[in-house]
């Protein structure tokens, strides 16, 4: 299997889908000639042409828009957002229409619609360019919502996204793109809502989703040099959740840590936390820790960025604490 | 008036009869919901068509099958326009299973798959995207559609309309435009909100051709709109279609109109489309007084049997709860 980065697993998919369903285009800012913000989109403006790579003006609310009305008459938008904090500018968009469109309309229009691009914290950025955006989404019925930690579960997340018939929040990382790994080639699918064990082991499942997973691989790779075996399970899809894997993983460990780059407060580890509890309680030997964002802006100082961020060690400290190690 | 009249000689009787026919059936749909409201069969919100009705049906009359309308929560009048059956509106209000959207979208929610009927959409301004996400579509396919964006004269201070403006203007994208200025957003008069009333001015900002119009005449609606339509259609240019109406009623039934004089009200009433029109139409022979008291009564009757299916109808049963959240199974959701 071929060794390529996150961006161009991305963009495999892209292209697969968009040869294969005409119906399929994309759209966004600096998508086409720039080739894309980070390059998920290089070449696909060359090879298909501008009716279906569409450079944007930075009117997120307007294209936004116009990809549902888009959707509900046949076509199947891909949307990037060069970031997803700039959805915030588009969120009536995505959660008043897209998300309600088909319920609201008694089944007569579905929207199928993927919307993708960078999610969380990039390096030095303050507050404004660093928002997890995955617990607001996946708040609201009627959005399915995926986040991928490799490049081979990223193409085949993306491929499943696009031919879903209903909205998909599809959130990539910064600094994931770059991430290399091997690939499979040609056409697989990794179905919505299937989670994936990355790591199998017996003491501890410690839960985490994008680029949180790569730390979190990185701390059981530690943790085993101090005999403690971790599981690695990432849901891949965080909305809804493959809550039979979960299962099974905590009656295999019966302790958890739920990591999320995201902030403490009313967020998707809380929900996965909660639904651990509520589903198999008497499964667990400790309460479930969470790492995450602590709650505060993110500052732009490096040492204040480190302390607001998740970490391998705050990772570790986590599993020592589930199991009363230290 | 001069070239009013001659609009509404170059209509067949047939055509005529047919927009007269369809404001009727507005004015009585909305009316009867009124009563329903009152009586505690609809609830919610309910913003009601009721003077607007030359608006919707003067401009759809243009509509070919092809077309897409999307429009605001005061949608009754549009989605009748087009030829939804009145009982599948108001089994929508009365929250039946047989309504329109399952009882699930309400007043403000009217939805039609035949007529592309995009929609009535609750958030002032939300729905601009829609509207020039089909006329984009119509592009991409090239099926030589346009897409008619009906919008209130409130919206036009939403970001959302300059945006999409500038969209469908850069991106050559057939929408039209349509300010349906009632005067009012709630109760705020125009000038307490928008800095220029001139509402098609702002078409120019934007490199598109704007227009201003009487719209509760219907015979200068359905002329000027046939003109605009096509030269849309030939085009492929957005315009922005700036038209003065009144709502007679509140802005929905809670409202108790504080903000403005019943003289005022009145004098709007005088100017009543459906008075005009069939006016016009027996002084031109066109229909007589015997058969205009038949429309109305036939008008009314259709409504009394929509209420009547309405009434009779099922509630959604509950499996309706979670069905189209999503249309794919995907499961463990
Ligand atoms: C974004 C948003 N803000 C406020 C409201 C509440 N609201 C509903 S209708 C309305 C007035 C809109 O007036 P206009 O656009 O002129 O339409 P009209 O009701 O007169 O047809 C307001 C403020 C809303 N639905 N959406
Ligand atoms: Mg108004």
């Amino acid at each position: 299997m071929p060794m390529i980065e996150m961006r161009e697993a991305l963009n495999q998919a892209l292209k697969e889908e968009m040869t294969r369903d005409e119906k399929v285009f994309i759209l966004g800012e600096e998508v086409a000639e720039f080739n894309g913000a980070y390059k998920v989109t290089k070449g696909l403006l060359d090879h298909f042409g501008p009716k279906r790579v569409i450079d944007t003006p930075i009117s997120e609310s307007g294209f936004t828009g116009l990809a549902v009305g888009a959707a509900m008459m046949g076509l199947r938008p891909v949307v990037e957002f060069m970031s997803f904090n700039f959805s915030l500018v588009a969120i009536d968009q995505i959660i008043s229409n897209a998300a309600k469109m088909y319920y609201m309309s008694g089944g007569l229009y579905n929207i199928p619609m993927v919307m993708r691009g960078p999610n969380g914290a990039g390096p030095r950025v303050s507050s404004q360019h660093s928002h997890n955006m995955e617990s607001v989404y996946a708040h609201f019925p009627g959005l399915h919502v995926m986040a991928p930690s490799t490049p081979a579960d990223a193409k085949g997340m993306l491929k499943a996204a696009i031919r879903c018939n209903d909205p998909v929040i599809f959130l990539e990382n910064e600094l994931a793109y770059n991430l290399k790994e091997e690939v499979p080639e040609g056409d697989y699918i990794i179905p919505i809502g299937k989670g994936d064990i990355k790591r199998q082991g017996t003491d501890v499942t410690i839960i985490a989703w994008s680029r949180m997973m790569s730390l979190a691989k990185t701390a059981a790779e530690e943790l085993a040099k101090e005999g403690l075996n971790v599981e690695l399970l990432d849901p891949r899809t965080l909305k809804p959740l493959d809550m039979p894997l979960i299962a099974e993983s905590v009656k295999k460990t019966n302790r958890v840590v739920v990591v999320e780059e995201g902030h403490y407060f009313s967020s998707l580890g809380a929900q996965v936390a909660e639904s651990i509890y509520t589903d198999l309680f008497d499964y667990l030997d400790s309460p479930i820790a969470r790492v995450c964002q602590s709650e505060n802006p993110m500052p732009y100082a490096a040492n204040l960025e480190a302390a607001t961020l998740p970490s391998v060690e705050k990772i570790i400290r986590a599993a020592k604490q589930v199991t009363y190690r230290n | 008036m001069a070239s009013v009249k001659k609009e509404m000689q170059s209509l067949s009787k047939e055509k005529m009869v047919e927009i007269l026919e369809k404001m009727l059936v507005i004015r009585n749909f909305e009316e009867a919901s009124i009563k329903a409201y009152q009586q505690k069969k609809i609830a919610g919100f309910l913003h009601t068509y009721i003077g607007q009705e030359a608006v919707g049906v003067g401009t759809l009359a243009h509509k070919l099958p092809q077309d897409s309308v999307v429009t605001t929560y005061r949608c009754h009048g549009l989605a009748l326009a087009l030829g939804m059956p009145a009982k599948e509106g108001m089994a929508e209000l009365f929250g039946k299973v047989t309504g329109c959207a399952r009882g699930k979208g309400g007043s403000m929610h009217f939805f039609s798959k035949p007529h592309n009927f995009l929609g009535g959409h609750g958030i002032v301004g939300g729905q601009f995207g829609i509207g020039i996400g089909a006329a984009f579509k119509s592009n991409y396919d090239e099926d030589n559609a346009v897409s008619f964006i009906f919008f209130g004269d409130g919206a036009t201070v939403q970001g959302t309309l300059h945006e999409t403006m500038n969209l469908a203007s850069l991106w050559d994208l057939p929408a039209i435009f349509i300010c349906e200025d009632n005067q009012y957003g709630m109760g705020t008069a125009n000038a307490r909100a928008i800095a220029n009333t001139d509402i098609a001015s702002k078409a120019e900002a934007y490199g598109m051709k704007g227009y201003t119009f009487n719209g509760m005449d219907l015979n200068e609606v359905h002329g000027r709109m046939g003109d605009i339509v096509k030269e849309v259609r030939a085009t492929r240019r957005p315009v922005l279609v700036h038209m003065k109406t009144y709502r007679y009623t509140g802005h929905s039934v809670s409202d108790a109109g504080l903000y403005r004089t019943k003289e005022e009200v009145d004098t709007y009433k005088l100017k009543d489309p459906i008075i005009a029109v069939s006016r016009e139409m027996i002084e031109n022979k066109m229909i007589t007084e015997e058969e205009f008291k038949a429309m109305q009564k036939k008008a009314k009757a259709g409504i009394q049997e929509a209420l009547d299916f309405a009434e009779e109808s099922p509630e959604p049963p509950l499996e309706e709860l979670t069905r189209h959240v999503f249309m794919d199974d995907v499961g463990n959701a």
